[in-house]
C-alpha cells in the first residue's frame, strides 16, 4: 500500500531525512519510535503534503502512485490520512461543518451522491461513540478551546468518519493521560481492518501497550536504524534510545545550510 | 442650469446646484429648516471637500468625489434589477416595516407600514412632516451631527430632501426591525442622493434599526448619508447598517448616535459594496452608566477603498464600550480602520475595549489601522488592540488534508472570521443574507 525508497528531506535547507525505505502492506500497523529530533513528524507531514519541506531524494509511492506529486486534498480523498500532534484549531467552524464539507468532497471525488445535512449528522453522531464523544461535541468549533484530550479525539473521530486506507498517526499519545490514552487507543483499534493501514508515530513505547504493532521501526537523525516485532518496543523501553547509539552509524551527511 | 464640465474642484457646482434646487427642498418656507440649511451650504463652501492634511481624512482620498460634477438626484420611479434587490432584502420577514427611499425620496408605493396605534411608534418621511409644519422635528433635526466637523455632514444638511422619520415613544418595546431600504437608480448623469435619517427613542424603549443601502452595479452615483439616532435613557437600540452600493458607487455616511443615561446601544456595520466608502460612526456616551457596543465587518476587493471612522465619545462616568471591527481584503483594495476613543475629564470609572482584526487575502491589499486614545480622567480601563494577518496556513492544511478543495478550504476561514460578526446580528433574515453574501462577493473577487 505505502513504499518508500530512500527519501531524503530537508527543511530551510536542515537534512532531516536521509534515506528512509519503508514498506506497509494493507491490514498492518507499523510503530515508528525515535527521540525528538528524529525526523519522526516531518516524515509524517511530507505524506501528507504538508508545505516547507523539500524532498531531495527518493519517493514515496502509494498504491502504486506518486504520494509526493498530489495535492493535500488529492491524498486525502484518495484515502490517505494523518492525525495532527498538534490539531490546529479553528474558531467559527462548526465540527460538524467541518466533516461535511470534507466528507462530501470524498463522496464527490469517488462518484458518489453528496450527503445532506441529516445524513451527515447520523453518521457523525454514530462514530462519536468510537471515540466515547457525547454528540453535542459537533456543535463545538474544530479544536478551539479544546484540551488535549478532547483535540486527540476528535482526529480519531475524523479518521472513524472518513474511513482511510493509509493513516497516519503522528504522537497521537503525546500529553495524554491515561484515560484519555485508553479512549484513543480504544478507538484506533476498532478502526484496524484487513484493507486498512496504519502507520502509528511514536515517542513512548506506552501507546503500544494499547494498540499492537505488527513491525516497529526505530528513526533516529533521518534513518531507520533498526526494525523489528513488537517486541522492539519493549527493548526500546527497557534501554532507552541511548543503546542503539552503541551500534555503528552509516556515513554521516553533511547538514547543508 | 449648471454644465456638468470636469474641474480640479466641484465645490463650486454643488454651491449652484444648491442654489437651483433649494427652493424645491422639503421645508424650504420654514425659517429654522432655511436658516440651517444656508449655514450648511457657507459652511461647505468656505471649507470644501477635506485633503489628506486633515487628521480625520489623512488616509482617504475624496479626491474622485471632488472631480466629478453630480447633480443632485431627483424623484423617480424606480424599475430594472434594484426591483429584484428590493424583493429578496424584503423577504423573511423584514417586510413589517419597511420604509423605502429611491434617490433619497420616499417611495410609498414600494414601503410597507404596518397600522400603528395613536400615541405608539411612528415612522415616515421626513418631507411629508416638513410639508405638514414639521414641528416635530425643529428639537432634534440637524442637532445632533456636525455640519462643522464634516463637510459632507453639511452638504447632506444642506441638499436632503427627504428620509426616515422614526419615533419610538417612552416604554415601547418594538417585536420587528423598522427596516430603512435606500436605492440608488441608474442616471444619465452621476447623481448625488441625501438620505437623512432622524431615529428618535424615548426613555425604556426597545427598538432594532437595519438601514440598507443599495444601488446599480457599475454606475458611478453618490450617496451622502446622515443619520441621527437619539438613544432615550434606559433603552436598548440596536442599529444594523448594511452598505451594499454597486461597485463603482461612493458612500460617505455619518451615524451621529448620543446616548441617554443607563442606555444600551448596539451598532451592526456591515460595509460590503462601493468603489470609495467612508463610514463615520460616533457616539456620544452623554450620561451615567451606559453601554456602548460597535461592531463592524467590512470586505473590500478589487480597487474598492473602504474606511471606518468611529469616534467614542465618553462625556460621563460608568460607561462601558465594546468594540470589535473586522476587515477582509482582497485584490488591491485598501480599507482603513480609525477608532478614536475620548474619555473625557467627568467619565471616571470608563471601561473602554477596542479590537481591530484584519484579513489580508492578497500582497496587494493594504490596511490601514489605528487606535487614538485620548484619555482625560485618570480612574479609567482602556485596552486596545490590531492584528493584520494572512489565512493561517496551518488551518488551511488541516482543512486540505481532510480533503476539503483549497478553495473552499479558504472560503471556509474567510467565512469563519466574518461569522463571529455576522452571528451578532439581532434579526435571523439579516444573518441569513451576510452569510449568503459574503462566500458570493468572495468567488467574485477570485
Amino acid at each position: 500500500m505505502l513504499e518508500i525508497r530512500n527519501l531524503c528531506a530537508r527543511v530551510e535547507g536542515k537534512e532531516i531525512l536521509k534515506g528512509i525505505d519503508l514498506h506497509v502492506k494493507a491490514g498492518e500497523v507499523h510503530a515508528i519510535m525515535g527521540p525528538n529530533g528524529s525526523g519522526k513528524s516531518t516524515l509524517a507531514h511530507i505524506l501528507a503534503g504538508k508545505e516547507g519541506y523539500e524532498v531531495t531524494a527518493g519517493e514515496a509511492l502509494y498504491e502504486g502512485k506518486n504520494l509526493l506529486e498530489m495535492d493535500p486534498e488529492d491524498r486525502a480523498r484518495e484515502g490517505v490520512f494523518l492525525a495532527f500532534q498538534y490539531p490546529v484549531e479553528i474558531a467559527g467552524v462548526s465540527i460538524a461543518a467541518f466533516l461535511k464539507a470534507a466528507v462530501n468532497a470524498g463522496r464527490k471525488h469517488r462518484g458518489q451522491p453528496e450527503l445532506d445535512a441529516m445524513e451527515i449528522l447520523s453518521m457523525l453522531e454514530d462514530r462519536c461513540k468510537f471515540v466515547e464523544m457525547n454528540k453535542e461535541f459537533l456543535k463545538r468549533n474544530v479544536n478551539d478551546g479544546f484540551s488535549g484530550g478532547e483535540k486527540k479525539r476528535n482526529e480519531i473521530l475524523q479518521m472513524a468518519v472518513l474511513e482511510p486506507r493509509l493513516a497516519i498517526l503522528d504522537e497521537t499519545d503525546s500529553g495524554l493521560d491515561i484515560d484519555a490514552l485508553r479512549i484513543v487507543a480504544g478507538g484506533v483499534n476498532k478502526l484496524r481492518r484487513p484493507d486498512r493501514a496504519m502507520v502509528v508515530v511514536t515517542h513512548y513505547q506506552r501507546l503500544l501497550d494499547y494498540i499492537q504493532p505488527d513491525h516497529v521501526h526505530v528513526l533516529q537523525a533521518g534513518r531507520i536504524v533498526k526494525s523489528g516485532g513488537p517486541e522492539l518496543a519493549h527493548e526500546l523501553e527497557k534501554s532507552g534510545y541511548r543503546w542503539l547509539e552503541l551500534e555503528p552509524k552509516g556515513a554521516q551527511s553533511v547538514s547543508v545550510r | 442650469m449648471s454644465v456638468a464640465v470636469e474641474t480640479k474642484d466641484t465645490r463650486e457646482l454643488f454651491i449652484s446646484e444648491h442654489a437651483r434646487v433649494e427652493d424645491s427642498l422639503a421645508g424650504s418656507r420654514l425659517g429654522w429648516l432655511l436658516r440651517l440649511r444656508k449655514a450648511a451650504i457657507r459652511s461647505f463652501a468656505e471649507r470644501g471637500y477635506p485633503t489628506l492634511d486633515e487628521e480625520d481624512w489623512r488616509q482617504t482620498s475624496v479626491a474622485p468625489i471632488a472631480r466629478t460634477a453630480f447633480r443632485a438626484a431627483e424623484a423617480t420611479k424606480f424599475h430594472g434589477r434594484a426591483g429584484e434587490e428590493l424583493e429578496r432584502e424584503a423577504a423573511g420577514g423584514l417586510a413589517a416595516c419597511r420604509l423605502v427611499f429611491v434617490n433619497g425620496f420616499y417611495a410609498p408605493e414600494l414601503s410597507s407600514v404596518p397600522r400603528l396605534p395613536e400615541g405608539g411608534l411612528r415612522v415616515g418621511s421626513l418631507a411629508a412632516l416638513l410639508r405638514a409644519g414639521g414641528e416635530v422635528l425643529e428639537p432634534h433635526l440637524a442637532q445632533l451631527a456636525d455640519d462643522g466637523r464634516n463637510p459632507f455632514v453639511a452638504l447632506n444638511t444642506a441638499f436632503f430632501a427627504d428620509g426616515p422619520y422614526v419615533h419610538v415613544p417612552a416604554r415601547t418595546a418594538l417585536d420587528f426591525p423598522v427596516h430603512l431600504l435606500y436605492v440608488a437608480t441608474e442616471s444619465a448623469e452621476p447623481a448625488a442622493a441625501f438620505p437623512r435619517a432622524l431615529l428618535v427613542t424615548e426613555r425604556e424603549t426597545k427598538a432594532t434599526f437595519i438601514e440598507t443601502f443599495v444601488g446599480p452595479p457599475s454606475a458611478s452615483y453618490f450617496t451622502n448619508a446622515v443619520s441621527e439616532l437619539l438613544v432615550g435613557e434606559n433603552a436598548h437600540i440596536e442599529h444594523v447598517k448594511l452598505q451594499r452600493e454597486g461597485d463603482a458607487a461612493f458612500h460617505v455616511a455619518t451615524l451621529q448616535a448620543r446616548q441617554a443615561r443607563n442606555s444600551n446601544f448596539v451598532s451592526h456595520s456591515f460595509s460590503l459594496g462601493g468603489l470609495l466608502v467612508r463610514n463615520d460612526l460616533n457616539v456620544v456616551l452623554d450620561g451615567e452608566g451606559i453601554e456602548t457596543t460597535l461592531n463592524g465587518l467590512f470586505r473590500c476587493t478589487g480597487r474598492q477603498h473602504i474606511d471606518n471612522h468611529t469616534l467614542l465619545d465618553h462625556a460621563k462616568p460608568h460607561g462601558s464600550s465594546r468594540e470589535l471591527y473586522k476587515g477582509i481584503l482582497d485584490g488591491a483594495s485598501k480599507g482603513v480602520f480609525n477608532g478614536k476613543i475620548i474619555v473625557r475629564k467627568d467619565a471616571q470609572l470608563t471601561d473602554a475595549q477596542q479590537t481591530n482584526m484584519n484579513l489580508l487575502l492578497s500582497d496587494e491589499a493594504y490596511i490601514d489601522t489605528k487606535p487614538q486614545l485620548e484619555i482625560f480622567a485618570d480612574d479609567v480601563k482602556c485596552k486596545h488592540g490590531a492584528t493584520i494577518g494572512a489565512i493561517d496556513s496551518d488551518a488551511l492544511f488541516y482543512l486540505r488534508s481532510r480533503g476539503i478543495p483549497s478553495d473552499t478550504a479558504r472560503r471556509m476561514l474567510i467565512t469563519a472570521f466574518a461569522n463571529e460578526m455576522i452571528g451578532r446580528v439581532p434579526v435571523e433574515p439579516v444573518r441569513e443574507r451576510l452569510l449568503e453574501l459574503i462566500p458570493q462577493q468572495l468567488l467574485q473577487g477570485r
